[in-house]
């Protein structure tokens, strides 16, 4: 098949990439902040910077701007490859990209000045809400016809997973967001669902940005660059079937495990509960197909950091969607909810997973959107995946241990039936593990940013002498 | 592309691990044929008929009218009911005894002794600990509770009054005194304060500007009704002791200075509409032990 003679569009994509790394970087060095905020509360610069506003600009700056442009390039990437044709209308496309960059920035300058909807990841205002509604429609319109237009006679898998990501976001971003502007020249709106229902639907849409936008979207990317990094096929085409409806079916139902215990009846707690635990299986579904991918090549994962990357992700995956359902468990969500666990958890999915997985791609791509024959340095790649690593561990067993010593401490009564810990005492034990998370949130940032020094390099079309003497010295 | 339709009958293998290939190919990419793998089937499926399983069990599907109530009898009010029920079992062992009880047998009996100090240091961080501290060390114009001082009184009687009633709260039988503004008034000039400051701080062997013998005077006329003639204070006013060098609001001269300027008047809510007979009187015992109760 000779697809090198079409003109694909990787303009935009190059754009996106940047995008990626520019939000990536601001959104993880936004996130140490507001960790180090919670050790030493006098970084709290009110009212602009104080915790309240930055929690949600470092939220959206990793999940909407580093892993929203990640899905963008690579989306843009992969559909004109696997569908051998040309991104549909340039003009649009490019709008997305800009589009996209101007919503991250209102919703930003909106969290600091203090305008948000008190939604989490919906916390923008009804202005920067229909602007990204236009943006999204058009990313939906590129990414649809670009496939209808496709030369080869089957949609490949990871295509999808992106378009699953991009429809269901959409829904999910018209169903949550549906409010009534108090005026049309100012920012604030009130929203038509109320009380339980709004939670209800709250969960609905976040648990799905999380089913959708941080699974499906990034499974795509997965389905695309593991096998081409490894150079093999994937596992199993039935597999990737069979997990991806199951997937997309499931995931739907499970919002309501984020209200147990609450005002919501408990017939939706219930069903909540079940989908989640039955999602365990479609979900690693994913995580299979890619590890597996490796069958025959498992020298790879020894050899090459950029597949150590996905590898890892994967993993970390396969945990997270382990812990998800055990989490949503009614008993155990007693004791996990509202601590740190909850973070802890997500931080695994993100850094692990979502930050790993793209982190592979962006190595995968930069090189090749650029014309460059190799990275700078395969072994800054190494650098950059121990230390990241080593962060996350850092990261999540510190929000472990803190998360269930608090959750502990909070139902500890006494023999004679008197609550054993105040609120306080709990903040007091949480410190030392504050200050672990800080340290890890330091060193994950640290390997993001050996990797903007590599890509800079790479870009301006440098190689690592040592490392290219050793290549010529092999071939040699 | 035609070419690759009309042979999709061939087989296409995978060399490396001999498994057949769908036949299609994306941008180099391929997808092998391997089946599902069993263990995933099954945990797949075992997964759901834990789910099914549980719908018969729990509250599950919205139906009109409500929704399907489960065999178990489920509802997390039930859940709760019976979490509370277990709580408050372990203080009913003692609850019936512990009411009835006075100060002196509870302090006797090492039992309700042990209950109190149990119940009232678990209130005491709930409730005080917010202005007096996690351990009752105080703060500025928020008393400490660990030391001898106490301005309306530390006796059992004393303190339970105090937690009942509050001071200067919203309370008909609350603790009530107010200090004289003496310079925001106009009671007293300015170098009068000062020389009251110097005499203050020599009751407690604090250094001066050695005007402390006009200040005498003025402290007779003006402070000794409440803070007594030694300055040694009153507990019926919650006037404090100032020779004991334990400053409420600070022992500096500005702070002083500004003491008898603005007065003060700290504030302490009526806790006898908050919180039930017998958690007050778990506090009582709890900071009566805290601090040297007289």
């Amino acid at each position: 098949m000779s697809t090198e003679t079409v003109d694909y569009n990787y303009d935009v994509v190059r754009k996106f990439t940047l995008a990626t790394i520019f939000w990536g970087i601001i959104g993880f060095t936004a996130g140490v902040f507001i960790a180090l905020q919670m050790v030493f509360p006098d970084l709290n610069i009110e009212p602009f910077l104080s915790f309240g506003r930055l929690r949600p600009v470092h939220t959206s700056a990793v999940i909407f701007a580093f892993g929203g442009n990640a899905l963008f390039a690579t989306s843009y990437y992969v559909v004109q490859r696997t569908c051998g044709v040309r991104l549909w209308n340039d003009k649009l496309a490019n709008f997305t990209f800009w589009g996209y960059q101007a919503f991250i920035v209102m919703a930003a300058l909106g969290y600091v000045l203090g305008v948000t909807q008190g939604k989490e990841y919906a916390e923008p205002e009804w202005y920067a809400d229909l602007w990204l509604t236009i943006v999204w429609v058009s990313y939906l319109l590129v990414y649809l016809v670009t496939c209808i237009k496709r030369k080869e006679p089957h949609l490949y898998v990871a295509n999808w997973f992106y378009l699953s990501f991009i429809i269901t976001v959409a829904v999910l971003h018209l169903g949550n967001n549906i409010s009534l502007p108090v005026d049309i020249v100012g920012a604030k709106s009130y929203s038509t669902w109320a009380g339980v229902q709004s939670a209800m639907i709250q969960w609905w849409y976040g648990h799905n940005a999380v089913g959708f936008f941080l699974t499906a979207g990034f499974l795509g990317m997965m389905y695309y660059f593991v096998p081409k990094q490894a150079n093999r096929p994937v596992y199993s085409y039935r597999l990737s079937i069979v997990h991806f409806w199951s997937l997309i079916f499931i995931y739907i139902w499970a919002g309501p495990h984020h209200l147990h215990y609450t005002a919501l009846p408990d017939w939706a707690q219930t069903l909540g509960m079940t989908f989640s635990v039955m999602l365990w299986m479609p979900s690693w579904g994913g995580m299979i197909n890619g590890v597996m991918t490796l069958s025959g090549a498992w020298h790879k994962l020894r050899e090459d950091p950029i597949i150590q990357f996905m590898i890892i992700a994967l993993a970390f995956y396969g945990m997270s969607t382990f812990e998800g359902p055990l989490m949503s468990i009614r008993a155990v969500n007693s004791l996990s909810h509202y601590t740190d666990w909850t973070i802890g958890h997500v931080h695994s999915g993100a850094l692990g997973w979502v930050g790993f997985i793209s982190f592979g791609a962006l190595y995968y791509l930069v090189p090749r959107l650029w014309g460059r024959e190799r990275l700078y340095s395969t072994k800054l790649v190494s650098m950059h995946l121990w230390i990241a690593t080593i962060g996350i561990v850092f990261y999540i067993a510190a929000m472990w241990v803190s998360g269930i010593m608090q959750g502990l401490m909070w139902r500890t009564y006494d023999g004679m039936g008197f609550l054993s810990y105040s609120f306080v005492e709990t903040v007091m034990a949480m410190k030392p593990f504050y200050m672990i998370r800080v340290m890890g949130g330091v060193l994950y940032l640290s390997g993001a940013l050996i990797m903007v020094y590599n890509f800079w390099r790479t870009i301006r079309g440098d190689v690592n002498e040592k490392e290219q003497m050793q290549i010529q010295g092999a071939v040699a | 592309m035609t070419d690759k339709q009309k042979n999709e009958h061939e087989k296409d293998i995978d060399h490396v691990t001999g498994v057949e290939t769908t036949g299609h190919e994306w941008d180099g990419l391929k997808e092998l044929n391997n089946p599902l793998p069993r263990w995933w089937v099954w945990v797949f499926i075992v997964c759901i008929v834990w789910s099914i399983w549980y719908f018969v069990i729990y509250p599950a599907w919205p139906v009109p009218g409500g929704a399907t109530e489960g065999t178990g009898g489920y509802t997390q009010y039930k859940e709760l009911a019976e979490s509370q029920a277990e709580i408050t079992a372990r203080q009913e062992a003692y609850l019936e005894r512990f009411e009835d009880a006075s100060f002196q047998d509870i302090l006797k009996d090492p039992e309700l002794y042990a209950f109190a100090s149990a119940g009232g240091a678990a209130a005491f961080k709930d409730n005080c600990a917010t202005c007096h501290g996690t351990g009752g060390a105080g703060a500025k114009g928020y008393p400490n509770l660990n030391d001898d001082d106490w301005l309306w009184g530390g006796t059992l009687e004393d303190i339970h009054q105090t937690l009942e009633y509050g001071v200067r709260a919203n309370n008909l039988d609350t603790r009530i005194s107010q200090m004289p503004a003496f310079g925001k008034d106009g009671l007293l000039k300015r170098e009068e304060i000062n020389a009251v400051v110097d005499y203050v701080l020599s009751l407690s062997g604090g250094k001066t500007d050695g005007h402390e013998a006009q200040g005498a005077e003025i402290f007779k006329m003006q402070c000794a009704s409440c803070h007594g003639a030694d300055g040694k204070g009153l507990q019926e006013f919650g006037a404090p002791n100032l020779t004991d060098k334990i400053w409420l609001y600070g022992g500096d001269r500005q702070t002083i200075f500004e003491t008898v300027y603005y007065a003060r008047a700290g504030m302490m809510p009526a806790w006898g509409t908050r919180l039930d007979e017998n958690t007050i009187k778990q506090l009582t015992i709890y900071l009566h032990e805290l601090g040297g109760g007289e």
